[in-house]
């Protein structure tokens, strides 16, 4: 108890330690608030549920805070939704005769960007027995123009997307409908023309039961605290998400590897003979072992989970040069007259290496296994950046290699790559900059000791 | 150092011995200690006979001293006696109990019988335990479950040694106590067991030597109160004469010369014992009675001794083809006084 204190007044010493024992709190907190706000499987829904989880998300869209840093205002993505009646939808519905209705939806919203939207898609569903409805789409901006858009059968489950509207496409003479629509006719170069836009959506229906409702999405060009992958998917889920597993993958990863490694050194210098012989040549043989291939292998013909991943990099870390180190310093210790005296007095084996060899050693573990925690975080992040990420599981190094995969940096999407790569510098920093303090304090009171 | 090699205290120390009765606690019997030399790490190059053929009996509340040079196995055979190395040849009965055939739970009552006070306090004592935890250890090992009643011995251990207040002390770590209080911490942990055997392997040589005095009375009143069996090694000739009335002298792993402490200083008789004591004519009275540490000549090799006395090629009475071919046994020249040299064949 009173070493630990001691230990929190020296860091207290070193402000990058502080800073370091800031962000691994902010980094543990943001843990676990992602744990209890968005649970395992809620976050697997909206990581892996399909397009109607993030359906209405723009694609590849940085995160909405670029804004501050952009000379021109970038629109964010607007949804009407009929069926929400609160989204400002108007919905008449006129009975034409028996069996025939005019359903007419008036959609209007204000666009102050300055920059064109991505894309714009009226999602509709329509209940019919035999005959879909007939759906006319008109368009009227702020100055009063009024354009029609297109004609479609609303099947049970319809899809119209401007620009894919080849007769619209051609009526404005080739310009793509975000920009035509959008554009102000008095200007030379598009710019956007600000105001209140309305869509009307006339539809006909043709049987006495049959309905219709619809759904209007001006997709953004920016979206949310940390932007949208090629799937339209929100980064924040990955980003939250990879927090807890890099934070856990790490420090079980160091954790393990360290305090094994450690107790397995201890016993063979203390054992001695052919324990430590056996020991010794199987760490000889691991340290042989490519690290990274075999981690392929097991990627590519076992599992890809993260935790058979973590198991193996447990494995082979355990043997691994540390050994060596641990022992050097164990036969040093194995001498000293205390260890003498404990067998004087009767101590057993496990109990010399447990109560006398391993405590002696703990000042050198702690910063080593502090500061190996961003070696595992980093690593996990490398094997998924090779294409050995969890299938499931969003994390960190995912992003990064949907990221490259997806081309990110050729197309100007820093914000893809950065994000995690600053997450990851981040839980890095942190831990190598306690680790480091630790060292620091913990290593001249072993000299003195 | 001058106050305590007065004839006084040396006369107490053969008082005391002669209240205890005859029975014998310890007996090594021809006991060697020999350890296996490698080469690189593995292949055979022979053995460090570090104590060859070492006989002696040792009596309930007796104290013995043992001298040499260093690296003569003086640590080697406290060790071996300590179970802590294995005999190579020979035998050791505590309490007519054979050392060798003892295993597991006996192996822990035994060593529980004999107490441990080492050369160096710091080293001795685990760095990161309090005082407390370094008492309670041998105690929690050998099986004393009851809190209270370990909190009470280790208490009544540290009054015993001196160290008091109690709570003064308790939750320091060694690096915060002096080497005197250290070495206190040390006998107290060796008392704690209550053994019927202390094995006290330099204990004052590493301490300034105004503790030195203390540290030796201490041990000699614990040995005094608690009827202990001492084995005292050391290489200051003044702390046996106070300590112990008699004293081994051992060269190359072999004990060359057993007396009564008084008999060797006024009438050393292995040419060995004269060599060390050649200071005698010096007028300073401290230096009269202590040990060289150093004779001239070479120490000899512990992996091939010289053949015939092992002292041979140092000895200015060299008797040729006799003492460079046969090994001198044990001679009694004088009643209590042996001597292992031909000269008095
Ligand atoms: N565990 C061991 N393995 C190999 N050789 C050893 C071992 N212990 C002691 N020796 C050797 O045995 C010889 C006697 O050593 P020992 O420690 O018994 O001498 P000593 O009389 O106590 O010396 P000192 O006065 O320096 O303490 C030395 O040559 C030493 O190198
Ligand atoms: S036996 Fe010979 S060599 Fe050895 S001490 Fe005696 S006289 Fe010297
Ligand atoms: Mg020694």
């Amino acid at each position: 108890m009173n070493a630990l204190k001691r230990t929190f007044k020296d860091i207290s010493q070193y402000p990058s330690a502080i800073a370091g024992v800031v962000l691994i709190l902010a980094l543990v907190a943001l843990a676990v608030y992602t744990m209890f706000a968005i649970p395992y499987s809620e976050a697997i829904r909206l990581w892996r549920g399909g397009e109607e989880i993030w359906g209405d998300y723009p694609r590849l869209a940085p995160p909405a805070w670029t804004n501050i840093f952009t000379k021109e205002k970038q629109p964010s993505t607007i949804v009407r939704d009929s069926v929400d009646v609160d989204s400002g939808v108007t919905k008449e519905v006129k009975p034409i005769d028996e069996t025939m209705t005019d359903v007419i939806f008036t959609y209007s919203f204000d666009y102050d960007a300055d920059v064109f939207p991505q894309e714009m898609i009226v999602f509709m569903t329509a209940a019919y027995q035999e005959k879909a409805p007939f759906v006319s789409l008109f368009w009227i901006t702020p100055d009063g123009r009024e354009i029609r858009l297109g004609e479609v059968t609303a099947k049970a489950s319809e899809t119209y997307r401007f620009n894919q509207d080849e007769r619209l496409l051609r009526r404005l003479k080739g310009v793509a409908p975000e920009v035509a629509l959008f554009a102000d006719p008095e200007q030379e170069t598009p710019t956007v023309l600000k105001g209140t836009y309305q869509l009307r959506i006339a539809a006909i229906t043709f049987e006495e039961n049959s309905d219709l409702e619809a759904k209007f999405v001006s997709y953004g060009t920016v979206h949310g605290l940390a932007g949208t992958d090629h799937r339209r998917r929100d980064l924040t889920i990955a980003l939250l998400w990879g927090t807890p597993i890099a934070l856990a993958f790490g420090l079980v990863a160091a954790l393990v590897t360290t305090v094994t490694t450690m107790v397995i050194a201890a016993v063979g210098v203390w054992f001695g003979g052919v324990v430590d012989d056996l020991i010794q040549r199987i760490t000889e043989i691991n340290m042989l072992l490519p690290f990274l291939p075999i981690l392929i292998m097991v990627g590519t013909f076992q599992s890809r989970s993260i935790w058979v991943l973590l198991l193996w990099v447990i494995l082979l870390s355990i043997f691994g040069a540390s050994i060596k180190g641990y022992r050097a310093t164990f036969m040093q210790i194995k001498e000293a007259p205390y260890i003498e005296a404990a067998r004087s007095y009767g101590a057993s084996n496990w109990r010399i290496i447990v109560s006398y060899l391993i405590p002696r050693i703990i000042p050198v573990l702690i910063p080593g296994l502090v500061s190996g925690v961003p070696a595992y975080v980093f690593l996990e992040a490398s094997l998924a950046v090779l294409g050995l990420g969890d299938p499931v599981l969003p994390t960190w190094g995912k992003l990064i290699n949907d990221a490259y995969g997806n081309g990110a940096l050729y197309n100007g999407q820093y914000y893809w790559i950065l994000e995690p790569a600053l997450l990851l510098m981040i839980a890095g920093l942190a831990f190598a900059m306690v680790g480091f303090a630790l060292d620091r304090i913990f290593n001249p009171r072993l000299r003195e000791v | 150092m001058n106050a305590i090699s007065g004839t006084a205290q040396g006369g107490a120390a053969v008082n005391s011995a002669e209240r205890r009765h005859d029975e014998v606690l310890l007996s090594v019997q021809d006991l060697h200690v020999w350890f296996e030399l490698r080469r690189f790490g593995f292949g055979h190059a022979g053995y460090v006979r570090a104590v060859d053929g070492v006989t002696f009996d040792l009596h309930y509340s007796e104290t013995i001293a043992i001298v040499g040079e260093s690296g003569c196995g003086k640590s080697s055979l406290m060790k071996t006696i300590l179970a802590l190395h294995r005999p190579t040849k020979g035998d050791i009965l505590f309490e007519n109990r054979n050392l060798n055939a003892l295993k597991g739970p006996e192996l822990r009552e035994y060593r529980s019988q004999v107490g441990y006070v080492q050369q160096d306090p710091y080293g001795a004592l685990a760095p990161f335990m309090t005082v407390q935890r370094i008492l309670e250890e041998p105690m929690i090992i050998n099986g004393i479950k009851d809190k209270a009643e370990r909190e009470a011995r280790l208490r009544n251990a540290m009054e015993e040694v001196k160290m008091s207040p109690v709570d003064d002390f308790l939750q320091k770590f060694p690096h915060m106590l002096s080497g005197g209080q250290q070495q206190r911490v040390v006998i107290a942990r060796a008392m704690l067991l209550e053994p019927k055997l202390i094995v006290a392997d330099e204990p004052v040589s590493m301490l300034d030597a105004s503790v030195r005095v203390e540290i030796l009375k201490l041990l000699r009143a614990l040995q005094d109160k608690h009827n202990l069996a001492v084995i005292y090694i050391t290489h200051d000739l003044s702390t046996v004469r106070y300590f112990s009335e008699r004293v081994f002298v051992m060269y190359a792993g072999q004990a060359v010369e057993k007396s009564l402490i008084n008999d060797l200083i006024r009438n050393p008789l292995h040419p060995y014992t004269m060599a060390l004591l050649a200071a005698t004519s010096d007028p300073d009275a401290d230096n009269a009675t202590r040990f060289r540490d150093v004779p001239p000549g070479e120490p000899p090799s512990l992996v091939k001794p010289p053949k015939g006395c092992r002292f041979h090629p140092r000895c200015p009475h060299m008797i040729k083809d006799l003492c460079d071919a046969e090994e001198p046994p044990h001679f009694e020249p004088e009643p209590q006084h042996l001597v292992a040299c031909w000269l008095y064949r």
